[in-house]
């Protein structure tokens, strides 16, 4: 087993394990969950691990409770994280809503599994792309990551707590069961070159104080119980005081406000790799562990004389609509391969810049995309032209 | 409501612990809920509790709207939830004391699960449960405190089902305090409540309330004092222990301290059980 410290040495960990570990190397000392295959070692590393840096596990009823706790601890101070897969994550769509609401930082990990429903908790799936893009309801700001290997999971768990802590708003790490189970080894000092981030903590003077003032950030500054502000945290629409409000014009200010807090901060959000993109006939967009196998398929085109290029959203929430429309805008095709029936590529048909064509490449039985399976589709599409 | 507290500090003034910029307040005329926040406003003062120390973390429902007019680190969280976010906050924060405020909808029904876990874990929360029998701020539904018979909007020709025993269900579940009272007992409230704050581990306080305007008036309870006389007259000040086997009979109000047990605190047992993981507390 690893040890605690994030020393130099390499250690060969699994996706879960890994991910846990950059949690509590991210600062996370509070963990609120509910078993759920294919996470739960997740929740199992945390249970041990925390009590070591001074930290709460807890498992709770389910998972609409393990959403309210981390939400409490992190409205304490403390930064907070859950885990789970599909179903689980339905649950706590409703605190999610709420935690975009209040402005409340938090990661939620969900490992991603066959679906819908029960589905096939223990193999691979892509499935929740949109659930973590539109679950809630009504409209929110979303951040979403999508790690392609134990190392990466390591380094965007510590992306996840920063995006989170400074733009406060919830943060979602989508891993596929293939690479939470995946062991691989890293090297965890050379995955911390990120210096942690802390919410931006509110000063000055308690009288008038306004939790949701506007900023230049667009993100207010946080207050703590004990700090003297005693102000009103809710998931009513409110104004910038805290309180309820349906005053239409106060409604819109903020309402903008949070919905523009993003777009404002999108060069620390926005976070992709491009692969052999020069000069691109086939680009092939694809994340999480669809995205290996489209880097092997991408790598054999070239070797092959197809000019077959790799877009890898690592940030798959906001996506990367300006560079996409770019490669997209000097590509022939575009091809998405996806472990469900075909969610980011609606996406995609969307922000295309011509009615060129968007040719999906889906599984949904549970197997992995193979290197092969989009080599022979880049070849038929070089075919086609 | 007349002040008979007489072993309040002169200085006690309800207006220090609230927000009053945002009166008038939301509640109707007649409503029990005002009684049961000038209650625990009280027992707060009594305790010298700081008003930053204190967090109150309510649901949604006419109780959940209580907590917007406290002076304190208030928390307005999802329907059924506030016991979830309560045990989070209480969990990071032990410094602070931490009520919540919710009602028989929020708690016993969409919020069942927590509460029966929040019993069971035993953290050091107080839960403030107002019972108006009836979903109030959604216009007179149904809720699993509201007696056989009663006509609501989702009981049009009488309710079918029979009701919760909060206290049962609290007690059995594990809750460390349970007490109930009904607001014609104000000073007997407030010292439930102070009592249950008091006390290192979960208390569970269910306060009788009255919802005049859209219970009352669909039941033909009579005024808001109609209907505080009526549960007066159904008071039952005894002692739980030998009522326990007895089967809950709806407007009979066992009040007073129901159950109580010294059972560890959550969060003292967490410390306690994983202190091998921290090296430099062992000696």
């Amino acid at each position: 087993m690893a040890s605690d410290s994030s020393s130099g040495e390499r250690q060969n960990l699994q996706g879960n394990v890994a991910c846990a570990l950059g949690a509590i190397a991210a600062g996370c000392r509070f963990y609120a969950g509910y078993p759920i295959t294919p996470s739960s070692e997740i929740a199992e590393q945390m249970a041990a691990r925390l009590p070591k840096v001074d930290g709460v596990f807890v498992q709770m009823e389910d998972e609409i409770a393990s959403i309210g706790a981390i939400l409490g601890a992190s409205v304490g101070g403390v930064k907070s994280m859950t885990a789970t897969s599909g179903p689980g994550f339905s649950l706590m769509q409703e605190g999610l809503g709420y935690a975009s609401q209040a402005e409340i930082p938090c990661v939620i990990i969900d490992v991603m599994r066959g679906g819908p429903s029960t589905g096939m908790p223990t193999r691979p799936s892509q499935g929740d792309v949109m659930q973590a893009r539109w679950g809630s309801h009504g409209d929110r700001p979303v951040i979403a990551l999508a790690p392609a290997s134990v190392g990466e999971v390591f380094e965007q768990m510590l992306r996840a707590f920063n995006l989170s802590e400074t733009l406060r708003t919830p943060v979602v790490v989508l891993i596929d069961e293939a690479i939470a189970h995946l062991s691989e080894t890293i090297d965890l000092s050379s995955s911390m070159p990120t210096p942690l981030a802390s919410r931006k903590v509110a000063t000055g003077d308690v009288a008038g104080f306004l939790p949701y003032a506007a900023t230049d950030d667009g993100v207010p500054a946080m207050q703590c119980p004990g700090d003297g502000y005693r102000s009103h945290m809710t998931g009513l629409t409110h104004g910038e005081d805290g309180f309820p409000t349906q005053d239409p014009a106060t409604v819109e200010r903020v309402m903008r406000q949070l919905l523009g807090k993003l777009d404002r901060n999108m060069e620390q959000i926005e976070c992709f790799e491009t692969l052999e993109c020069d000069d691109v006939d086939v680009l092939v967009v694809a994340y999480g562990i669809t995205a290996r196998a489209a880097r092997r398929a991408v790598v054999s085109a070239r070797e092959r004389g197809l000019r077959a290029g790799l877009l890898r959203p690592i940030t798959l929430w906001p996506f990367p609509e300006r560079r996409f429309r770019e490669l997209a805008s000097s590509a022939n095709t575009v091809l998405i391969p996806e472990m469900n029936a075909g969610q980011l590529c609606v996406e995609l048909e969307r922000l295309c810049p011509h009615p060129g064509p968007v040719v999906r490449l889906n599984r949904i039985d549970g197997e992995c995309i193979s290197p092969r399976q989009i080599l022979e589709q880049i070849e038929k599409l070089h075919a086609h032209d | 409501m007349t002040d008979s507290d007489s072993s309040l500090p002169a200085s006690f003034d309800i207006r220090d612990y609230l927000r009053t910029d945002l009166f008038p307040h939301f509640m109707c005329v007649g409503c029990g809920h005002g009684i049961a926040l000038r209650c625990l406003l009280t027992a707060v003062h009594e305790l010298g509790i700081s008003k930053d120390e204190l967090a109150v973390v309510s649901g949604i429902g006419c109780s959940g709207r209580i907590a917007a007019y406290i002076d304190a680190n208030t928390l307005h969280v999802t329907h059924g939830r506030p016991l979830t976010f309560a045990s989070g906050l209480k969990l990071a924060r032990p410094d602070l004391t931490v009520v919540v405020v919710t009602g028989d909808g929020d708690c016993l029904s969409i919020g069942g699960n927590h509460l029966i876990h929040a019993c069971r874990r035993n953290l050091d929360i107080t839960c403030l449960m107002l019972n108006n029998e009836v979903y109030g701020m959604t216009g007179g539904q149904v809720s699993p405190t509201t007696d056989e018979g009663r006509y609501t909007t989702t009981t049009p020709l009488g309710n079918h089902e029979p009701s919760f025993d909060a206290c049962s269900i609290a007690t059995a579940a594990g809750a460390s305090l349970v007490g109930r009272e009904i607001t014609f007992q104000a000073p007997a409230l407030k010292n439930l409540i102070v009592e249950a704050i008091s006390h290192p581990g979960f208390g569970f306080v269910e306060v009788i309330s009255d919802c005049t305007e859209i219970y009352g008036r669909r039941n033909d309870l009579g005024s808001s004092t109609e209907m505080i006389l009526s549960q007066k007259s159904g008071m039952r000040p005894e002692s739980y222990g030998g009522a326990l086997d007895q089967p809950f009979r709806p407007g009979n109000w066992q009040t007073g301290v129901l159950s109580r047990s010294d059972r560890e605190e959550y969060a003292a047992a967490y410390r306690r059980r994983t202190r091998s993981a921290r090296p430099e507390e062992q000696t």
